[in-house]
């Protein structure tokens, strides 16, 4: 690899906004240290950077829903500090969301006026209203779009643009984009190109945050990449290297607390073919043995946790086969997918994992009762006995089994979330995401429970954002990308730089 | 140290969970004692038992809507099946058929309505305030119907003999209804808190994605819940035709609201997941105190009507409290 250029900021003759050094902490999680971006007025600036990274952090400091702890930022020259979203929106800065914002069930043009609605003495004014909606559609070449139908009734595309009409009604100076292409097929994206080309002219500076390198390169013309919390590179997109970048997000070095296990892979226990879902994923095959952790990477909502829904019964499976010890049983509900001894650890703990007002006990024992009741009939004191060992054996800081889940930190949730598969005696675990916001020592506890349950000859298939844990724990690796998974290969085929790669769609890596 | 201090207010909102409806059960039963000219009847045996008697149809009632609540859900029919179980009873004593047939039949006629209740929530996956609204207006409608819109006159029998009072100037022997509904109430306590289906009907409400993801089918234990909950509302509609020894079709119209009061005065949250029976019993008891009380100090009907809304707000808002410090 070749050593990174030192890091200098390009000097603007003008611009429009200047953030310096700005820090935000969560209690003790530095989501952002020192971040600095310069944006030009009419300039396009793409922001690129890992999932949790600080990027969506930063624009929420931007467009007033977070206060920074330090740092300055500057409007036009002027110094800003947005008090909340509306004040920032009054300043002249539009955030348009990776989910739409729109009220489904208002008209477009309803919608392209909320919360400013042109009024005479507390009556809406239809003409005005008609008037603004037409002007704003109108800039975007957009007067297809008619203003007096439900927004619900548009496509997706359609209600991005009146979602972009929204923020221009305001006459914004900044406008953010949280991936705007996620959900667009290639000629509605097009389309937004030249949407985004054209308020560029009109001197609006656009902050444009995707994950698709070349879709940058095309759409913007400067760059600042961000990791763990930091400003680490900026510049012009047009003469720099993609790889430059990706090296630049990755950037980070391994520390060993991946104590690998010995362990031998056995039969194939569950085998995926042309997996499909509702929606995502879109095709998926695989094969999972006994004492393997098989990982998988990718973006975030690119269907890898819709993947281990719809495998587990949660979510629709629309084609595909599901083989488990070499026996058919594509479509199940969660109740026969737990029997057959299939378990999956949400992504979401708090919304779904657990139920968090119920005590550690009842948390733990909820899929699998048998052990500690007879005839329907729980035996409290059996319960809290099978808790309590748990409760040692992974090590859960806990008051007592009778606690509330809700009170203990999220680490100690996940060991309980975990120990529910565990006491459900689980051959076949898929873990998504099962060390999100959780402390490092609690991490490093979940890697090693993972390597002795591959060594006790269980299969575990893992889903992760974070690669360094992926390419430490796993012994053989996927990336996911758009719904589609690669070829599953050996983890030490793999590196940073090519999983990022094929996450993104840039098959040809330097 | 903060971790401390969040113990000693779990702790103590724990206590106030148990022991909030007892205490507010105390003090409705003072407040009423403070005037000297009623205390001496209002505090005697044979006040309370006509109070306990009175309790009896809403207590039954308020077993089942407790599993309801619990499980996240709302009946808002109650009252109009407690009518027509009433009258289907009624009906089936005129067709010469035995007591106990009789009691039986009225019974199985609350289930099967709750478990159409419960059939269409869990299979159309529809709201439960919506069906069972719908079902409010159809079972009256039907009780109507097959009452011919009229008070059906059962022979005498031994139904009747439930809700007597038999020796009304001693707290004792107390009428068979209400130990029948204390055995009720111990059973569902028991089913509600000691058993696999009670855990259930808990994780469904607390948090109806988790039950599922581990395995619980919900839809099945949902329809469980109502059916259950009907056959306790056929029990209450059989204490109703032994209070009036008449089968009356446009009787306990509203009763569904005192029930679901009783309910979350003993603690429940509409939200679901909390709630327990013996809050509900004293929830229910705390209703029939006020309204013998206010009849006892010789307020008028839309006196009670206001201290009866009032109370309830106030013990929401108390519950509410509890739960912001308990957060």
């Amino acid at each position: 690899m070749t050593p990174l250029n030192p890091i200098l900021p390009i000097p603007q003759p003008l611009p429009q906004l200047r953030m310096r050094g700005v820090c935000k902490a969560f209690g003790a999680t530095r989501a952002l240290n020192g971040v600095c971006l310069d944006v030009g007025a009419g300039e396009v600036h793409a922001l690129i950077g890992e999932n949790g990274a600080g990027k969506s952090t930063l624009m929420k400091v931007l467009s007033g829903a977070h206060t920074p702890d330090s740092g300055s930022i500057e409007l036009e020259g002027q110094p800003f500090a947005p008090r909340n979203p509306l004040h920032a929106r009054e300043c002249g800065i539009a955030m348009i969301y990776q989910e739409l914002t729109l009220a489904p069930h208002l008209t477009v043009e309803a919608n392209i006026v909320l919360g400013k609605e042109p009024r005479r003495f507390g009556w809406l004014n239809p003409r005005k209203t008609r008037e603004l909606a037409r002007a704003a559609l109108s800039e975007l070449h957009h007067e297809s779009i008619r203003p007096d139908v439900a927004v619900g009734a548009l496509t997706i595309a359609e209600q991005q643009i009146v979602e972009i009409a929204r923020a221009l009604v305001g006459s914004p100076k900044i406008l953010i984009m949280d991936e705007p292409t996620s959900s667009l097929s290639q000629v509605d994206a097009e389309n937004l190109f030249a949407v985004i080309a054209r308020l560029s002219q009109r001197r609006v500076s656009v902050v444009y945050i995707s994950h698709f390198l070349e879709e940058c390169q095309r759409v913007c013309q400067r760059y600042t990449v961000l990791r763990d919390g930091e400003t680490v590179g900026t510049g012009d997109l047009k003469t720099v290297a993609l790889t430059e970048i990706i090296q630049r997000m990755v950037g980070r070095e391994v520390k060993d607390i991946y104590p690998r296990s010995k362990r031998r892979l056995g039969t194939t226990v569950l085998k995926l073919t042309n997996i499909r879902g509702l929606r995502k994923p879109k095709d998926v095959s695989l094969a999972l043995r006994e004492g393997e952790i098989l990982g998988i990477a990718g973006l975030i909502g690119t269907g890898r946790t819709e993947m281990l829904r719809a495998v587990f019964g949660l979510d629709l499976l629309k084609a595909g086969d599901v083989v488990l010890w070499s026996k058919e049983c594509s479509h199940a509900t969660p109740s026969r997918r737990l029997r057959q001894g299939v378990g999956l650890l949400s992504e979401n703990r708090k919304e779904e994992g657990l139920l968090l007002n119920r005590s550690l006990a009842d948390n733990l024992t909820l899929t699998h009762f048998a052990p500690v009741s007879r005839w329907g009939l729980v035996n409290a004191n059996r319960q809290r006995e099978q808790a309590r060992a748990w409760i040692s054996k992974l090590e859960i800081k806990a008051q007592s089994p009778d606690q509330p889940v809700g009170q203990l930190s999220g680490g100690n949730q996940q060991k309980v979330a975990i120990a529910r598969l565990l006491h459900h005696e689980a051959r076949i675990l898929l873990f998504d995401e099962p060390t999100r916001g959780i402390d490092v020592k609690s991490k490093a506890q979940i890697y090693k429970l993972m390597f002795e349950l591959a060594a006790q000859g269980r299969a575990v298939v893992f889903v992760s954002s974070y690669l360094p844990e992926l390419l430490g724990v796993c012994d053989t690796l996927g990336v996911m990308c758009r719904g589609v998974l690669s070829s599953v290969k050996p983890a030490s085929e793999w590196t940073e730089h090519s999983i990022i790669a094929a996450a993104i769609g840039h098959t040809d890596t330097a | 140290m903060s971790e401390e201090s969040a113990t000693s207010g779990h702790r103590w909102s724990r206590l106030l969970n148990t022991f909030g409806p007892f205490l507010g059960l105390l003090l409705v039963i003072a407040l009423f004692s403070l005037n000297a000219e009623v205390r001496p009847y209002f505090l005697s045996g044979s006040n309370f038992k006509i109070i306990l008697t009175q309790t009896v149809i809403v207590a039954i009632g308020a077993l089942g809507m407790t599993l309801i609540i619990v499980s996240g859900g709302i009946d808002l029919s109650v009252g109009s099946v407690v009518a027509l179980t009433s009258v289907t009873g009624a009906i089936l004593l005129m067709q010469q058929l035995s007591a106990t047939q009789a009691a039986f039949f009225t019974i199985l006629t609350g289930g099967a309505i709750g478990l159409l209740n419960g059939a269409v929530i869990a299979g159309l996956r529809m709201l439960p305030f919506i069906v069972t609204l719908g079902m409010m207006g159809i079972a009256r409608g039907v009780a109507k119907w097959i009452a011919k819109n009229q008070t059906v006159n059962a022979p005498d029998n031994p139904i009747n003999r439930l809700m007597e009072l038999q020796d009304p100037d001693h707290l004792f022997p107390l009428p068979y209804g209400v130990w029948i509904a204390v055995g009720l109430a111990l059973a569902t306590s028991v089913l509600l808190k000691q058993t696999v289906f009670g855990r259930y009907v808990f994780a469904i409400g607390s948090n109806e994605a988790t039950a599922r993801l581990c395995g619980i089918r919900v839809r099945l234990v949902k329809v469980g819940i109502y059916g259950l909950a009907g056959l306790f509302v056929g029990a209450s509609g059989l204490m109703q035709l032994s209070r009036l020894t008449q089968g009356d079709p446009t009787v306990a119209a509203g009763l569904e609201l005192d029930i679901i009061a009783a309910v979350v005065i003993g603690g429940a949250s509409l939200n679901g997941g909390t709630g327990s029976i013996l809050g509900s019993m004293i929830g229910a008891f705390i209703m029939a105190v006020l309204r013998n009380g206010t009849n006892q100090m010789g307020w008028s009907t839309y006196t009670q009507e206001i201290i009866i809304g009032v109370v309830i707000i106030i013990a929401v808002g108390v519950d509410k409290l509890r739960q912001a410090r308990s957060v």
